[in-house]
């Protein structure tokens, strides 16, 4: 113990505190005025809500403190980032509480802004100038013992990251790579100075943490702070409305670089497609990189599984949406022709005539598969169903294309007029063949009175009333799930039931939300067709883990992609109920 | 002098005076422009050639002749639904193309 309040050591420390708070005050400042007006309202109203109030103080001791989401992950990868995460926070914490229950400062001659100035970093180099009790001591020791074992861990994985069950990691630069070595460095370096007293060491402790703060904001260890304000705007129900702005801002500073979403995104399939994930595109766009951030957004296939998997739940396929919408066109769409389309369809028209309930939508990609749409015409009249085309002969686009390409007003003008087209015709069920087109109706369509369906949702519909007779035969399936309608939608029993009434159904390698992309999506602009193949490849692979009979799928996006790929035949769910009718 | 009738004007494209500098930058950024052999696939299963005279081999042809004017107009059709890529048998990313051609 020393009898003194103050020593130049702590100097580095408060002065890289310093600038971190400043820093992050001005941002969160910045972060909120950025917000739209209705936003920021509805951001602050959150904030009261006793629902969304109570969420948040659920997730952030769930994930800022506990981070539940990288233990469900992997267990020791969770360790890990508990370690130091949770310890750090909890010699802190202990550092508080033992400045306010031990007193050291009583009867020493320290008054007004001094005093306060103490209080500042009397927590952080506490052993320095005062004495702990036992119990204080064996926890402080612990939790730096604990952090300690964390980096130690971290250390592994940067040498083997497979041992926390990680593939690809994050390729960082020299910004990232230089503050992870200071944060390594610091708690061995405190756990020295503690135990030896050597000054050297309290300086180099000092020190450290001088540079990890004064680095923070420019590095991926920004997510520490932000991640609180992110919560908070993700309940609150918040759009990423511009990609650098406000919410979405708020998001690429609480993206941590884990690389999670590396080994997820189908694009993994190399090195090179691999630097196409999000995690570089949220370092990119961070970094003001904007060419090659918008060269990532108009790669990404869409399929939604970095967002499903990123333990921070960070929305980055809306911020890359966000991003292809501040894209300048210089051609504008011109789909007025639209108008005469109807009127003359109505005039020739079966759509207004007689009005059935059911409603089929084939959609563009059916239209380029004929065989479901026969399959689906089929089965509709083996079961009884009054129905109706909407598009039998070509119909017009969803929408759903358009918008991903960022053409929001455009695409409306097609959600228009198929909105006319379904209203007119009475119908109040519509079937889709299609999860783009099942995406779009359900996200962009206002559809008061029709229930949408998708066809694997109407066909198990129909077998399950009884409408629908099959006979089951010995044949192994494996079924993909469309990334439109299982990870968008959560759209995954209804398609396996109605599978098992007609087949065994085998389990791919990767399920559910977890199912790999075909290589065909629409989201993506820039892959090539070798690129796309070797995607199909990767995800056939998958598919075929135990060696099914059939692979059957329920988008004609995905059955056409792996047609060209996969060793055994491929179907489209609407197939089967053909085949095995009994 | 009028004679009541005309000959219709020359739909004669002079290759040496048209400016191509459209087509060749949207050749550069997409290489594989050079590898469609015309065969009308994409035109064929166009949405929005259902309804009007949108043709993607067409709008390739016209800016191959430099007429960008009516190209630009004819792109304004597309829905970008993708169909003329999946069936295109050289693999062009034709959505591509057509998005390129708007910017």
């Amino acid at each position: 113990m020393n009898s003194q309040i103050f020593h130049p050591f702590v100097l580095p420390f408060v002065l890289g505190m310093a600038f971190v708070l400043t820093y992050c005050f001005v941002g969160l400042f910045k972060v909120i005025l950025q917000l739209p007006k209705d936003d920021r309202r509805q951001f602050l109203r959150s904030l009261v809500t006793p629902k969304t109030a109570w969420a948040n103080i659920r997730d952030l001791f769930g994930d800022c403190l506990f981070h539940v989401k990288i233990w469900k992950r992997n267990p020791l990868l969770g360790y890990m980032h508990s370690a130091i995460a949770f310890g750090w926070f909890m010699i802190i914490v202990i550092g508080h509480v033992m400045l306010f229950t031990l007193k050291p400062l009583e009867g020493v001659e320290v008054e007004g802004f001094a005093r306060t100035f103490t209080n500042f970093y009397y927590p952080i180099f506490f052993k320095y100038f005062a004495e702990e009790t036992p119990v204080f001591a064996f926890l402080m020791d612990f939790f730096l013992l604990m952090i300690i074992s964390g980096i130690l861990i971290a250390v592994a994985k940067k040498i083997h990251s497979k041992i926390v069950g990680v593939k690809r990691v994050t390729k960082f630069g020299f910004a990232d790579n230089m503050i992870r070595f200071a944060l390594w460095t610091i708690f061995p370096f405190r756990l020295i100075a503690e135990k030896t007293n050597i000054m050297a060491f309290w300086w180099l402790y000092s020190f450290d943490l001088l540079i990890f703060m004064f680095m923070l904001p420019f590095t991926r260890y920004m997510h520490i702070p932000t991640e609180a304000l992110f919560i908070l705007m993700r309940h609150a129900g918040l759009n990423a409305r511009e990609p650098r702005k406000g919410y979405a801002l708020a998001q690429l500073y609480s993206c941590p670089s884990c690389g999670l979403c590396i080994d997820a995104c189908p694009m993994s399939v190399n090195d090179k497609m691999s630097g196409n994930t999000s995690a570089y595109f949220m370092k990119k766009l961070r970094n003001k990189d904007s060419e090659e951030a918008k060269r990532i957004a108009e790669t990404c296939l869409m399929c939604g599984k970095c967002v499903m998997i990123c333990p921070v739940s960070i929305e980055s396929c809306d911020i890359k949406f966000s991003q292809r919408a501040a894209v300048p066109y210089e051609i504008h769409s011109d789909h007025s022709y639209l108008d005469v389309i109807s009127t003359e369809a109505e005039r020739s028209g079966e759509i207004s005539s007689t009005k059935p309930k059911t409603l089929y939508f084939a959609g563009c990609m059916t239209q380029l598969t004929p065989k479901i749409m026969r399959a689906m015409q089929q089965i509709m009249e083996s079961a009884g169903e009054e129905y109706d085309f909407l598009d039998k002969d070509g119909g017009i686009c969803c929408g759903r294309p358009m918008l991903l390409s960022g053409k929001v007003a455009e695409a409306q003008a097609m959600i228009a007029k198929n909105t006319e087209l379904i209203k007119k015709s009475g119908a109040t069920k519509l079937v889709l063949s299609c999860p783009i087109c099942y995406k779009v109706f359900k996200d962009e369509y206002h559809l008061e009175g029709v229930e949408i369906q998708h066809h694997t949702q109407y066909i198990n519909e129909l077998v399950k009333n009884g409408k629908l007779k099959v006979k089951k035969a010995d044949v192994n399936y494996v079924y993909h799930d469309p990334c439109e309608l299982g990870r968008a939608y959560g759209v995954y029993d209804e398609p396996r039931e109605a599978i098992e009434n007609v087949g065994n159904l085998l389990k791919a390698k990767s399920e559910k939300e977890l199912s790999i992309c075909c290589g065909g999506s629409l989201g993506s602009f820039n892959l090539t067709q070798k690129e796309r193949d070797e995607i199909t490849s990767n995800s056939v692979a998958d598919l075929m883990f135990n060696n099914p009979d059939e692979i059957v799928t329920a988008c004609p996006l995905c059955l056409k992609t792996f047609a060209r790929k996969s060793p055994v035949p491929v179907k489209d769910i609407a197939e089967l109920f053909v085949v095995h009718q009994a | 002098m009028d004679f009541g009738f005309c000959l219709s004007p020359s739909s004669h494209v002079k290759m040496d005076d048209i400016d191509l500098t459209t087509f060749n930058r949207l050749k550069d950024a997409n290489p594989d422009i050079n590898t469609c052999i015309a065969c009308g696939s994409c035109t064929a299963t166009c949405t929005a050639g259902n309804f009007t005279e949108m043709s993607f081999r067409r709008i390739l042809l016209m800016l191959q002749r430099g007429k960008e004017e009516e190209a630009k107009k004819m792109i304004q059709r597309c829905m970008l639904c993708g169909k003329c890529t999946l069936v295109c048998p050289r693999g062009i990313n034709i959505r591509k193309i057509l998005l390129d051609i708007t910017r």
